[in-house]
């Protein structure tokens, strides 16, 4: 059986709990403002927003190095800033703006920062589950003992992609963690009625792999649980499964939280803004002894962030019509 | 020069291109047994190891992908699929992910990964065994797709694939592989876009693609027998195609034949009609004559495969066609 553990104490520092508190903060307040943006008709571009599920991009994230990549998917605005990305290029991206991370090419779906270790994210769902077992398999064969993580949700686990991965990376014992946000919808399908049982965890046991069910809203459990799978994979002890319960507030895209793509879930909302992670770790920080006051001025901080990013997407140049081919194909490499 | 087969020189490049760069390594099905690759990968286990050269388990989807994310991170795989008909099963990594990756992400990241394919048809082994889906993979944006005929250009494309710094498909014909020819020993690159001439002549143009291009040297010497001097152009890149050597030399013989054993709708074979149609359109003596498979199946029955794949006899007869229709006055008189 899956180990199901619950964090009671962590190693992690005051001033590391703050930057994962940071950092959530950041991930609410820039796609709360996004949000906005979608629903008056300034952002065109799909937004497959990640509120709700702050505490696994924050929490796993804060377990890697810059050198580890993690691989993305369409709800990865939270993956790109808790691994390091700036809010300007991905502001400015989503705007399609030339200054944007990919140059106004991406959009909302496709971001990347590779300074940071943001490998890339698409929409494909699933698909970057064995790119990033390439980039496992690449690590092992240099020697580098850095780790790729994959970033999906509970539908991915449907694609043959998937099942073909976690194969693959168990066989070679490749130093990958899979970890699977189980918001349990894929689009507008309930877990239940995709599958007979919500019970993804077990994937990881058939492929003989470290694997965990935990809470997805307790951000320090996430990170001491990534810490671990990241500590297995680095000493060569092979891949992880991890599975981190949790539930998006919006829609599958846009800003609608309730009735998005169909799906009336007001009663399961109520109950799920009840297990508020970014609020939950703010009142664990209190309850620390974090004055309100420290806790107040890192929103204002965020808050000042995220409206200089929106300022600066909006006033930044759209590139030029004539760019449009550029970049199809590389230019010249060693 | 030396002389080898087509197999040895295929294996001959992924030798040196192991023995001169850490980052490469060969991924896929059937590399550890003879049967999959003849001797195009013989004994590089031995010589490398099992962890430079993987024989996998039977994903071709998450093999692919897994190589392409390899790529990215810096390394330079090259992906093996012993039947072109299987690496179906991984368009989503080939077609969505390695070909959109550099422009995706504005040139911030590639994927420098050479998939290689084998068309393995003919032996009664039906449709899922023998197709030739070229255009299929040229169709798209951010791939390249070579296809060489002779041992040479098995040797020099296959290096200029792992050096090009894109996702490079890599198209060899089984029926190719005991074919000799000059090969050098040292490391060279063959251009990747660049056609060649592979016998001069003056009154028709044929352009031929992967083995094809074997036959259309035999079409060339049956035809010159009967006083028709072809000129024969192995394209040996099939994305990008050397549309400037095709065109001039249209331009100089005023008729073109282009043989692909593939199908006709949307083939390569139309892309190229359709570019000489406008590049040459006054010189054209003749319409393009497309000497294809037919647009049906692969079939099993040998009885079925006589009348499947073409000949060089086909080629001879479209050159001929070429030749013998009357010449349009218009286009004549604007000479």
């Amino acid at each position: 059986m899956p180990k199901t553990k619950k964090a009671v104490s962590t190693g992690m520092s005051a001033a590391g709990q703050l930057g994962l508190y940071r950092t959530m903060l950041r991930i609410r307040l820039f796609e709360n403002c996004l949000a906005g943006l979608v629903e008056h008709g300034e952002v065109k571009t799909p937004c497959h927003l990640y509120v709700g599920q702050e505490a696994i991009a924050a929490g796993v994230c804060a377990a890697l190095k810059k050198s580890d990549c993690v691989w993305g998917n369409h709800r990865s605005h939270g993956h790109f800033l808790a691994k390091g990305g700036k809010m300007r290029p991905l502001m400015a991206e989503i705007f399609g703006k030339k200054s944007g991370c990919c140059g106004g090419r991406g959009g909302s779906m496709h971001v990347i920062c590779r300074e940071e270790g943001v490998a890339g994210t698409v929409p494909i769902v699933a698909a970057t589950i064995p790119l990033a077992v390439g980039n496992a398999l690449a690590n092992k064969l240099k020697n580098t003992k850095d780790v790729a993580v994959a970033f999906f949700g509970d539908g991915a686990t449907e694609e043959g992609h998937f099942q073909e991965s976690v194969n693959l990376a168990a066989l070679y014992k490749l130093p990958a963690v899979f970890v699977c946000e189980n918001n349990m919808y894929a689009s507008h399908l309930g877990v239940l009625e995709r599958r007979v049982e919500n019970n993804l965890h077990e994937f990881g046991n058939v492929y003989r792999m470290n694997s965990v069910r935990t809470d997805g809203n307790d951000v320090l459990g996430v990170y001491e649980t990534t810490l671990e799978a990241v500590a297995r994979a680095r000493k060569g002890k092979g891949p992880s499964f991890l599975e981190f319960m949790t539930y998006r507030w919006y829609g599958h895209v846009g800003h609608r939280r309730d009735m998005d793509v169909g799906v009336k879930r007001k009663a399961e909302l109520e109950d799920w803004f009840r297990k508020d992670p970014v609020l939950l770790a703010k009142n664990a920080l209190e309850k620390s002894g974090v004055s309100v006051s420290k806790l107040d001025g890192i929103e204002e901080q965020v808050k000042a962030e995220v409206a200089d990013a929106l300022a600066f997407a909006r006033k930044e140049p759209y590139p030029e019509t004539r760019e449009v081919s550029e970049h199809v194909y590389a230019g010249r490499v060693k | 020069m030396r002389i080898i087969n087509y197999a040895n020189a295929i294996c001959e490049a992924h030798r040196q291109l192991l023995k001169s760069d850490p980052r490469v390594f060969i991924i896929g099905q059937g590399l550890w047994s003879p049967w999959y690759a003849g001797s195009s990968l013989k004994d590089l286990d031995k010589q490398f190891g099992k962890n430079r050269v993987i024989d996998t388990p039977v994903c071709e989807n998450a093999v692919t992908a897994a190589a392409i994310g390899a790529a990215i991170s810096g390394m330079r795989p090259i992906v093996f699929h012993p039947r072109m008909d299987f690496m179906l099963l991984a368009m989503d990594p080939i077609i969505n992910q390695a070909a959109n990756w550099s422009y995706m992400f504005a040139g911030k990241s590639n994927a420098p990964v050479v998939i290689r394919s084998v068309i393995n048809r003919g032996g009664e082994q039906g449709a899922q065994h023998s197709q030739a889906l070229q255009a299929l993979l040229a169709h798209i944006p951010g791939l390249k797709v070579v296809m060489p005929a002779t041992p040479y250009d098995a040797k020099g494309l296959l290096i200029a694939a792992v050096r090009d710094g894109n996702p490079v498909m890599y198209i060899d014909d089984r029926w190719l592989y005991e074919i000799e020819g000059a090969v050098p020993e040292e490391m060279y690159s063959v251009e990747i876009g660049k056609a060649a001439i592979r016998k001069k002549g003056k009154d028709v143009t044929i352009v031929a693609i992967s083995y094809m291009a074997k036959l259309a040297l035999e079409a060339g010497k049956a035809l010159a027998k009967n006083g028709i001097d072809a000129e024969v152009i192995d394209l040996r890149s099939v994305k990008p195609w050397d549309a400037d050597m095709v065109c001039s030399s249209v331009k100089k013989t005023g008729r073109l034949v282009v043989a692909e054993a593939a199908w006709k709708t949307c083939g390569v074979s139309a892309d190229i009609a359709a570019v000489v149609s406008r590049e040459a359109f006054d010189r054209l003596d003749a319409p393009v004559e497309r000497v294809t498979l037919p647009e049906t199946p692969a079939p099993a029955s040998k009885a079925l495969e006589a009348g499947y794949y073409p000949s060089a006899t086909d080629i001879v007869k479209a050159a001929e066609k070429t030749i013998s229709r009357r010449k349009n006055g218009l286009q004549s008189a604007l000479r």
